[in-house]
């Protein structure tokens, strides 16, 4: 790892086991026992990663592109730790703030406030450094009124707006950030690239997924373009989109 | 972000803890009263089958079946809730990255917050009964938590992480439990039990429980070997669901 690195996946290879012979439950398993060994001993498994090397330096906003299953968010996973890998080596330096699908770990029965506390707690903050933030945090969801209430009365774009309110007051010096524009109106959406653009030039370390290109070249210092789990190209934003866009092109 | 990991720790264990009672209250308009009616109805229930019907000979039968049952709901309800800490945090396990068998603890723990609640109601069968409780509860009853709350732990642990890897788990703990029920002495006392069959009691770790939380509640009593035996099983079932836990903890991931 060079001395300037925040993460970096060496030979990172990742499979997924196709047959799970105890989750089909006892009647699948014993219908299907002479495949399922079948299976089992000839190993099949899905590889989701294979031979991916990379490296993200400090302050660098990094992007990742590719297709539905290319394997973008098992290497956001990676990082976050969440996964462990089958090959290779992850390595990350400074603490992770997974932006994963918002709203994560938020209960629909609890309140808005009880839920930034919840939240806050379960990715990484003591409950004193929520409680010192938790006003500074509603104020930014604008959500106003709604706090007190549950939040199965939320919209889901009240519940992104929470979310992100949350992941954003954390102080992160890595920030994961899975396909959260998706969700939202155009306001927030603003609101959330401003913000991502401020971490950038605060030094945050960031790693962005997306299929909005645009929002990609836009805050991304430097692109990876993943196909089938293989890292394609990597390189200047503009010159890797360019890559993905001829090779959708060309089908 | 720096933080000291003992004080994130003891916030994660208490907000999960929170959110569980929390939960348990919200949306339920009989709230505290659901904790207690179980076990009472099963004793009501069990009080009309054994004592007016089938006759059995003793004395207090139904505050006999209340000392049992509280203890006995604790260690069931943990097991039946075991099933879903992890399964019912999927999104949680896939996104974030924590010590995840902090979601048992928490869910282990919210039982013990329940079964403490529930300690007025036995008291009130108790003056009824013409009994009082014993000061030497102070101790007693702390220590008896400790005991089966590491047995519970223990195995809500394993049933957890198993479960996640062999759904069919959850429809057998239902089962089992409810087996287990009959094979320990909660409806029937240990003298009822033939001479030859007293070994039994030495294999099923809850008989040894029940019957020491039957003699602190009721006389404050507290035998020594029951506790050894009880704390040598709880001590097996954490390092059962220590083991279990870590072994598959890093495909947690991969399979919720």
């Amino acid at each position: 790892m060079s001395r300037e690195a925040a993460i970096a996946f060496r030979h990172v290879a990742k499979y997924y086991p196709l047959q799970n012979l105890a989750l089909a439950g006892f009647k699948h398993a014993l219908l299907h026992l002479p495949s399922h060994l079948a299976a089992l001993w000839r190993g099949e498994r899905y590889c989701a990663l294979n031979d991916v090397s990379f490296e993200v330096a400090r302050g660098e906003c990094f992007g990742i592109i590719g297709r539905n299953g290319s394997g973008k968010s098992t290497t956001l996973g990676l990082a976050a730790g969440v996964l462990k890998a089958d090959g290779g080596e992850v390595e990350v330096r400074g603490h992770v703030s997974p932006l994963l699908e918002l709203g994560a770990g938020f209960h629909p029965d609890l309140s808005g406030r009880e839920n930034i506390i919840l939240n806050g707690v379960l990715l990484g903050m003591t409950r004193r450094q929520v409680m010192a933030r938790v006003e500074e945090i509603i104020a930014f969801s604008e959500l106003g009124e709604f706090i007190k209430r549950p939040l199965r009365t939320y919209s889901s774009g009240m519940i992104a707006r929470l979310g992100f309110s949350v992941v954003v007051h954390l102080d992160p010096e890595i920030l994961l950030i899975d396909e959260v524009l998706a969700v939202g109106d155009i306001a927030f959406q603003q609101k959330c690239l401003a913000k991502m653009e401020s971490f950038h030039s605060g030094g945050t370390t960031m790693v962005f997924v997306s299929h909005d290109l645009s929002a990609v070249s836009r805050i991304c210092d430097r692109v990876a373009l993943l196909q089938s789990g293989r890292l394609l190209a990597e390189g200047p934003p503009g010159q890797v989109i360019g890559e993905y866009t001829k090779r959708i092109a060309g089908g | 972000m720096r933080r000291s990991d003992f004080e994130y720790w003891r916030d994660l264990v208490w907000v999960l803890l929170i959110k569980e009672i929390r939960l348990r209250y919200k949306n339920t308009l009989l709230g505290y009263v659901w904790s207690v009616l179980n076990p009472l109805a099963f004793a009501a229930v069990f009080f009309v089958v054994f004592k007016v019907f089938v006759r059995v000979e003793m004395e207090n039968y139904l505050l006999f079946l209340i000392c049992g049952l509280f203890p006995w709901q604790w260690f069931q309800n943990s097991m039946v809730a075991a099933n879903h800490h992890f399964l019912g945090n999927s999104t949680l396990i896939k996104k974030v990255s924590f010590p995840r068998q902090f979601l048992v603890l928490a869910g282990v723990l919210n039982e013990v917050f329940h079964f403490a609640a529930s300690l007025p109601v036995i008291v009130a069968f108790l003056l009824y009964y013409g009994l009082a409780p014993s000061w030497q509860w102070i101790f007693e009853i702390p220590l008896m938590v400790l005991l089966q709350f590491a047995f519970s732990y223990g195995l809500a642990l394993t049933v957890a992480t198993c479960n996640l890897f062999f759904r069919d788990l959850e429809r057998l703990v239902g089962i089992f439990t409810m087996l287990w029920l009959y094979l320990t002495p909660v409806l029937y006392s240990v003298d009822m039990i033939p001479a030859r069959y007293h070994w039994c009691l030495y294999i099923n770790p809850m008989a040894m429980l029940i019957e020491n939380w039957r003699g602190v509640l009721m006389r404050g009593e507290l035998a020594a070997v029951p506790c050894l035996v009880t704390a040598g099983y709880g001590l097996l079932a954490l390092w059962l669901g220590q083991s279990v836990y870590r072994a598959k903890e890093r495909r947690f991931a991969e399979i919720v």
